[in-house]
């Protein structure tokens, strides 16, 4: 059956784009203007949402589980931060670039470790990538300032027009920008041939080799993708805090992102974003009451979570809607 | 000369505390296909009653550690019945997460009823001192934790590999329906597997507890070490968890006399390189 060619423009996927594009936005403005004081702490969970949204492209899209995806999120976020520290490159917008260049870099090396192995010890990989990362930016104190953190990083004002002030604003609307182009992008490239390779990969690698097409190849490709993103997230953080320290190279960051991931629903960008904000909203109001109980109700959650809802929040909500649908129908 | 013995003693001693507590997970993820991260978090649990039976209760060293790994495999068998049970044959990324989740609430109970400090174990005199081994002292409760390592390596060996229980293990492990149809009755088989298990974590928690002391985040900390310790080794061998506790503990041991800086970087490189080459881990078998 041959399908009626459609403009690419009225596929339905670009106008849903679109529509949350713009639900987005309108969020992003709701934020800004009802809770002022609290745009650094959005420009933060932004930059975790790219971590969270990288994760996704590898392990949601493509299959390859880790643990160890701070790794890339890291090197964007000391690239950034030593371009700027020892190298004087200011602009901000460089050292974006130099982020998602170092991001894209080091997830190809890591990538060439993390697929000797599966399942399980693709997990140890993982984790001994960072590992092995974080004790090399410990020791090369030279260069990363060890556990003291890096700083001395003074961005220039973005476009020579728009200085980084005390309240987080300008960081906060470069944060949303990239954050938007990042997604639609992404979905973009979700769709394409070999975002749907991707996914194939992840369902039957066996499959797809027999009928010729490089698997490994494409997770290479797609673990460097990821790595571009993770980098922006790092090196957004590094422009947005002006310091980049060894918690942006942990074991724990990398697990915390997966958690957010899973619980928002994973192989679905929205469930990316959605868990990572959820999270650390949830994180912001608990860890101030009291930060080992909020750890207790975290774990719970997880548990819970991972036992009922194995799609993450955006799995429930569509069983649910489907439900109501279905209801509505009969 | 007199260095490569010392390295050669601490990093056997080392090494020996890994296996104990690693062992257990080795068991879970060889044998049961289980990644259970909590592992970790059971030895912990089993330092904390160690501690609270020796320090507060003044039990003697011996009863206290019979005791935290009898609380342990209690623990464990609820644990297993409600909630492990449910991700048999899931997906490993799923069983991380549920475990890890398990493990900040028990980091967060543990802070809750413990407090934040470090615990210790009273040692009996006998463990105390230091002994002489010729050319250097050690102490004691080093060659008691490596002495129970061995111990646990030959117990196990046989429990597995030369009792009717191991037979009956081997057999749901290998397959499950077949097994359930000869009238193995595989739920209790694995039950009991996961509890002992358990139970290993407890006793390396207190055997332990001098190298790697015990506090809140304790499980979070050493976590990454024990699941390295069973990747490199090879899941469910128990030749190969020996032999990667031995390697492990002697890069690192090494690293930290030579280049006390870089000691956990040699331990990480090492531990790719090793993976790197052994997917299955230096005696797994090939899925």
């Amino acid at each position: 059956m041959s399908q009626p060619r459609t403009l690419p423009l009225l596929k339905r996927g670009f106008l849903g784009d679109i529509i949350s594009l713009a639900v987005m936005i309108a969020i992003a403005v709701i934020c800004f203007h009802f809770m002022p004081s609290n745009l650094s702490f959005f420009t933060r969970i932004i930059a975790i949402m790219l971590l969270v949204l990288a994760i996704d492209l590898v392990t949601g899209f493509t299959g390859i589980a880790t643990l160890g995806h701070a790794a890339l999120y890291g090197a964007g976020a000391y690239a950034a931060g030593i371009a700027a520290a020892k190298f004087g490159i200011n602009d901000p917008i460089l050292m974006l670039l130099i982020g998602v260049v170092a991001g894209a870099i080091m997830g190809l090396i890591s990538s060439l470790v993390i697929l000797r192995g599966h399942g399980l010890s693709q997990l140890v990989l993982s984790i001994a990538v960072v590992q092995l990362a974080r004790e090399a930016a410990n020791k090369f104190s030279g260069w990363t300032g060890g556990s003291d953190g890096l700083s001395g990083i003074s961005p220039a004002p973005l476009f020579g027009t728009w200085r980084f002030d005390l309240w987080g604003r300008t960081s906060y609307w470069l944060a949303v920008v990239l954050l938007l182009v990042t997604f639609f992008l992404l979905r973009q490239l979700v769709r394409s041939p070999f975002g749907k390779l991707c996914q194939a990969i992840r369902q039957d690698p066996v499959r797809v080799r027999a009928m010729g097409a490089p698997v490994y190849l494409t997770q290479v490709k797609m673990y460097a993708i990821s790595g571009a993103v993770a980098g922006l997230g790092g090196a957004l953080s590094a422009v947005a805090t002006k310091v980049v320290g060894l918690d942006s190279l942990s074991f724990e960051l990398s697990a915390e992102a997966v958690v957010m991931l899973v619980l928002g629903g994973t192989a679905n960008l929205f469930g990316a974003m959605i868990g990572s904000g959820v999270f650390m909203w949830f994180e912001h109001t608990m860890a101030t009451i009291n930060p080992y109980h909020w750890l207790t109700i975290v774990g719970a959650l997880l548990v819970v979570v991972v036992l009922f809802a194995p799609r993450g929040l955006t799995g429930m909500a569509e069983t649910l809607y489907n439900r109501l649908i279905g209801g509505l129908r009969k | 000369m007199q260095t490569i013995l010392s390295i050669g003693v601490d990093a056997f001693a080392y090494g020996m505390v890994l296996f104990v507590i690693s062992i257990g997970l080795s068991v879970t993820m060889g044998l049961m296909k289980f990644a259970n991260l909590a592992h970790g978090a059971f030895a912990m649990i089993g330092g904390y009653v160690a501690s609270y039976a020796t320090q507060a209760l003044g039990w003697h060293f011996g009863f206290a550690l019979l005791a935290a790994v009898a609380a342990c495999m209690v623990l464990a068998v609820p644990l297993e019945r409600f909630l492990y049970r449910r991700f048999y044959g899931a997906s490993e990324l799923r069983q991380v997460l549920m475990t890890i989740g398990l493990t900040f609430m028990i980091i967060g109970i543990a802070n809750w009823l413990m407090g934040p400090t470090l615990k210790t174990i009273a040692l009996p005199p006998a463990l105390q001192g230091p002994v002489d081994i010729g050319f250097r002292s050690v102490p004691a409760h080093k060659i008691f934790a490596a002495v129970v390592g061995l111990l646990v390596a030959i117990g196990l060996w046989l429990l597995i590999e030369r009792t009717f229980f191991g037979v009956k293990l081997r057999a749901a492990v290998d397959d499950a329906p077949m097994a359930e149809a000869l009238g193995i009755r595989t739920k209790i088989v694995y039950a009991i597997s996961f509890s002992i298990a358990i139970g290993l974590a407890a006793l390396g928690g207190v055997v332990g507890a001098q190298l790697l002391p015990i506090e809140p985040q304790y499980a979070l900390h050493h976590m990454v070490t024990f699941l390295v310790v069973v990747s490199v080794g090879g899941a469910g061998s128990i030749g190969g968890a020996l032999a990667a506790c031995l390697i492990l503990g002697t890069v690192k041991t090494t690293g930290s006399y030579l280049m006390p800086e870089f000691g956990n970087f040699f331990f990480y490189l090492a531990v790719i390189a090793i993976v790197a080459v052994f997917p299955n881990g230096l005696m797994g078998r090939a899925k």
